[in-house]
C-alpha cells in the first residue's frame, strides 16, 4: 500500500506491507536509526517519537496509520545548523544519559510531557514518564534534565 | 517482532466500518488505537486476515453532557477521557481511571471503546465502567442496539458484540456527587492490574468493580449489598470475594489476589467515605 508520511519536515512516499511497523519503516524505509528498538512490546518506551505532536510508542504504530499524518523523530529535534533542543541540552547538562539507549525515547516523551504540562513537579516528571525504562537506572539524572529544561523554558 | 500479513482497509464512517467487517467475515477485525490487538497480533496470538481500520472515524471521538448520563465515542482516546472537563465533573472516577491506563504514550493512542470491545478482565475501562452502570451501544448492519455493561462480558477476551457489529458509544450514568476511589495494585509503574478496584457510594447506593478477578470484569454486587444492609467497610470489604474466580499467574497466586481484593476494597471504601 502507497503512504505518505511527512518525517521531520519532509514528506516521504512509499509503498509498504500493510504489516510494517512505524518503528520499521522509519528505521528501514526512511533510514533515520535514532529512534530505537527496545522491548518491542510497548513496555520500554525507547521507540517513543511525536506523531502529530504526541509522544507514541512507535513499535505497537503500522506504518500505514501513520500515512498522510507527521511525525518527528530524535533527528528532528535540534536544529538545522547543529543547536541541540534545549531538552537535548539539559540532558547533556544534567548527565541525563549513560549507555544512551533510552534516551532518544526519553527526549521525545519529555518534550510531550512539557508540552502537556509545562511547569512539572518532580513527582509529575516521575509519572509522566512511566511509560520509559532506563536499564542503566539512571532515573535521577533523567528526571533532573526534563526539571532543568521545563526551567529553562519558563 | 512482525505480524503475520493482512489486507488493510480504511473506513470513513460507522456505516462504511461495518459493512466493510460484513464483507470479509470472521477473520476480519476492526483497528482503532491498536494498543490491545497490535500487540497480540505481533504475538501471532491474533492473525486476522483483514484489518479494518477504523481510526479514522473522527465523528466518534467526543464526550457529552447528555443529561443523566455522559455520551462518551467509542474513539474517544484515554487521554482525552482523563483530561474531559464534562467526566471530571460527572464522572470524576472514569477520568481518574483512565490517567491509570498504561503510559502517557499507550493513553495517546488507546481508545476507551477498543479497551471495552476487548474486554479484557485485566483492563481498567470494563471494570470502572461496569461498576458505574455503564449501558454501551453498538451498531450493526440493521441499526444499534443497547448492552448494560453487566451482560456484556462473556468470558476471557469475549463479548456479546456480533462478528459484524461495533460499539460506538459508552453512555456512563452521572454520579451526582458520589465518593468515589480507584485503586490499582501494581508490580511496574504501567503495568496491568495484578488486582485494581473502582468504586464509588452516594445516596443511590455504591458500586464497586474488581480489575483481574475473574475470565471477566467483576461487579461485587455482595459487598453492596452488605453496604446497603447496614454492614461496616470491614464487614463489607470481606464480601470482595463473592463474585471472584482468579487466576493464578507470575504476578500473584490466587490467594493473594483474593487477599489483595479484600484490602484494596476497604481501602477503596475508605477514601470514598472520606
Amino acid at each position: 500500500m502507497e503512504i505518505s508520511v511527512t518525517v521531520n519536515g519532509v514528506t516521504h512516499t512509499g509503498d509498504v506491507e500493510p504489516r510494517t511497523l512505524l518503528v520499521q519503516y522509519i528505521r528501514e524505509h526512511v533510514g533515520l536509526t535514532g529512534t530505537n528498538i527496545g522491548c518491542d512490546t510497548s513496555s520500554c518506551g525507547a521507540c517513543s517519537l511525536h506523531l502529530n505532536g504526541e509522544a507514541v510508542k512507535s513499535c505497537t504504530i503500522l506504518a500505514v496509520q501513520a500515512d498522510g499524518q507527521e511525525v518527528t523523530t530524535i533527528e528532528g529535534m535540534a536544529s538545522a545548523d547543529g543547536t541541540l533542543h534545549p531538552m537535548q541540552q539539559a540532558f547533556q547538562d544534567n548527565h541525563g544519559l549513560q549507555c544512551g539507549y533510552c534516551t532518544p525515547g526519553m527526549v521525545m516523551a519529555a518534550t510531550s510531557l512539557l508540552k502537556e504540562n509545562p511547569d512539572p513537579t518532580e513527582q509529575d516528571v516521575r509519572i509522566g514518564l512511566e511509560g520509559n525504562l532506563c536499564r542503566c537506572t539512571g532515573y535521577h539524572n533523567i528526571v533532573q534534565s526534563v526539571l532543568a529544561a521545563a526551567g529553562g523554558a519558563q | 517482532m512482525i505480524p503475520a500479513a493482512f489486507d488493510y482497509v480504511r473506513a470513513g464512517s460507522a456505516d462504511e466500518a461495518i459493512s466493510l467487517i460484513s464483507q470479509h467475515g470472521d477473520d476480519a477485525k476492526f483497528l482503532a488505537g491498536g494498543h490491545s490487538l497490535l500487540p497480540l497480533m505481533k504475538l501471532r496470538l491474533a492473525q486476522p486476515t483483514v484489518l479494518v481500520d477504523i481510526g479514522r472515524v473522527t465523528d466518534l471521538s467526543y464526550i457529552n453532557d447528555a443529561g443523566d448520563h455522559v455520551a462518551i465515542g467509542a474513539l474517544t482516546r484515554h487521554m482525552d477521557v482523563e483530561n474531559s472537563d464534562v467526566l471530571r465533573e460527572h464522572a470524576p472516577l472514569l477520568a481518574h481511571a483512565a490517567s491509570h491506563v498504561g503510559d502517557p504514550q499507550v493513553r495517546h493512542r488507546g481508545t476507551i471503546g477498543g479497551s471495552i470491545a476487548h474486554a479484557d478482565p485485566a483492563s481498567d475501562m470494563p471494570a470502572t465502567t461496569l461498576a458505574l452502570g455503564a449501558t454501551y451501544v453498538v451498531q450493526g448492519a440493521n441499526g444499534s442496539r443497547e448492552i448494560p455493561a453487566g451482560d456484556f462480558y462473556l468470558g476471557f477476551l469475549t463479548s456479546s458484540l456480533a462478528p459484524d457489529e461495533m460499539l460506538t458509544e459508552i453512555r456512563v450514568p452521572k454520579m451526582n456527587g458520589a465518593r468515589w476511589s480507584f485503586q490499582k495494585f501494581t508490580r511496574r509503574a504501567q503495568d496491568w492490574a495484578t488486582v485494581g478496584v473502582a468504586a464509588w457510594s452516594g445516596n443511590s447506593g455504591s458500586g464497586v468493580g474488581l480489575v483481574n478477578m475473574a475470565s471477566v470484569p467483576v461487579l461485587a454486587t455482595s459487598v453492596s449489598n452488605a453496604l446497603a444492609g447496614g454492614a461496616s467497610i470491614d464487614e463489607a470489604a470481606e464480601q470482595a470475594n463473592a463474585e471472584t474466580d482468579p487466576q493464578s499467574d507470575i504476578n500473584a497466586s490466587v490467594d493473594y489476589r483474593k487477599h489483595l481484593a479484600k484490602v484494596l476494597v476497604k481501602r477503596a471504601l475508605t477514601e470514598a467515605a472520606g
